[in-house]
């Protein structure tokens, strides 16, 4: 007897950011079981995640939990990952956990050189007078930021 | 060797070893946030080299993966241009050669992108690549006005980076000459901001070659012995 594949999939979290799903943050783009064999494609969020093998190993014990002794994992790269995909509960989740969620990517083809997208809320008090402290931050998806309000440093995941 | 892997692993080898050498500042930065900055664009770098690498290891069809050709391939094999291998020197050298390095990835990008229907692998790969590469670009560009319109004495480390790095820019374009029109307008702006100035491009000044060729500089051999001493020391090793 096997659990619903995609569901199985799509309840395992990201490593980095364990209060949010991978289908959360758009990391699943597919899973699907045919018997006893699971297939499931990913795509990662920065080229060089290093969570990738991470949750590659934590879908497929995830998926053999659930009865598949087959599973394939498979990466795609294109469309491209967007955080865009993250959903609305995977949104309040992040700030929930005191990491800001991102705005809308830059449309289209990719603005270069980089504008200065619009500063996030602080998660904490929700105050708009923030400052960018570092645009790299401790995982390739997120900024540091200080909030002048609250005086409280946090997170933020870049629109990308 | 194929042509196109031949051009795979010239991409490649770029991203390999310029992420290399910025993971020399891993924990050597000024300041924790540059240190994690540093380390992330190396990340992104070493990412983009293994979608890269694979890819050409699927082409090449003999069975070498990403592992196989970053880290069992002799010098002269690596097609890298000799710019990304130059030891890291001073973080003026850092962020100008990041200046120069990721606008040309900029450029590269965007034109492989828009051929998606004729490479749809590759181009997947440079659409994915050219979101991180505006963040480097944009680092760069930051840390490049800042030393250049800084101090007396970061605007002299800047500078002497752009004259000891600009003749290595021009084997960049060897196989892509028709970007550096743009590649120059976007990199001399940015230096003029700087207040820096940029070497003129007289034939006869000093321009180093050969990288696409497998024709590396002195300072090849010792990084990749020390990128590749441990799997040719433990076979197959994993994380």
């Amino acid at each position: 007897m096997t659990a619903d594949a995609f569901a199985t999939a799509a309840a395992v979290t990201d490593p980095e950011l364990p209060v949010v799903t991978i289908a959360e943050l758009g990391i699943l783009r597919d899973a699907h079981g045919d018997g006893t064999t699971a297939t499931v494609t990913i795509t990662p969020t920065y080229s060089g995640c290093p969570a990738m093998g991470t949750i590659r190993a934590d879908i497929a014990r995830a998926l053999r939990a659930a009865g598949y002794t087959e599973v394939d994992i498979r990466t795609e790269y294109a469309p491209a990952w967007t955080t865009d995909w993250i959903t609305p509960a995977g949104r309040r989740k992040l700030a929930a956990a005191g990491i800001a969620p991102p705005g809308a990517a830059p449309g289209g083809r990719t603005g270069l050189p980089l504008v200065g997208a619009p500063p996030p809320e602080c998660p904490r008090c929700g105050s708009t007078e923030v400052a960018e402290l570092s645009r790299f931050g401790p995982t390739a998806c997120t900024s540091l930021w200080r909030c002048h309000t609250c005086l409280e440093p946090f997170e933020h995941v870049k629109p990308h | 060797m194929n042509e196109d892997v031949g051009y795979l692993l010239g991409l490649a080898d770029d991203a390999l070893i310029a992420s290399h050498r910025l993971s020399e500042w891993s924990s050597q930065a000024h300041d924790l946030e540059e240190d994690i900055a540093l380390s992330n664009i190396a990340l992104d770098l070493l990412g983009q080299a293994r979608m890269l690498l694979t890819l050409a290891g699927e082409r090449e069809g003999a069975g070498r993966d990403e592992d196989a050709l970053a880290y069992l391939r002799d010098e002269r094999e690596f097609r890298n241009v000799q710019l990304v291998e130059l030891p890291r020197g001073d973080f003026a050298v850092t962020v100008v050669r990041m200046l120069f390095f990721s606008a040309y990835q900029a450029e590269l990008y965007l034109r492989l992108e828009a051929e998606s229907g004729e490479r749809p692998d590759l181009a997947a790969i440079a659409a994915k690549s050219l979101k991180e590469v505006a963040y480097h670009l944009d680092h760069a560009t930051r840390w490049t006005v800042r030393l250049g319109d800084g101090t007396a004495e970061s605007h002299r480390r800047a500078q002497r980076a752009v004259d000891e790095l600009w003749p290595y820019t021009h084997e960049l374009f060897e196989t892509e000459g028709d970007l550096r029109g743009a590649w120059l307008a976007r990199v001399e702006r940015v230096l003029a901001e700087a207040t820096l100035t940029r070497p003129a491009d007289d034939a006869d000044r000093f321009r180093p070659t050969g990288g696409r060729s497998g024709v590396h500089t002195e300072h090849m051999g010792y990084l990749l012995a020390e990128m590749q001493h441990l799997h040719r020391s433990h076979p197959g090793a994993v994380w």
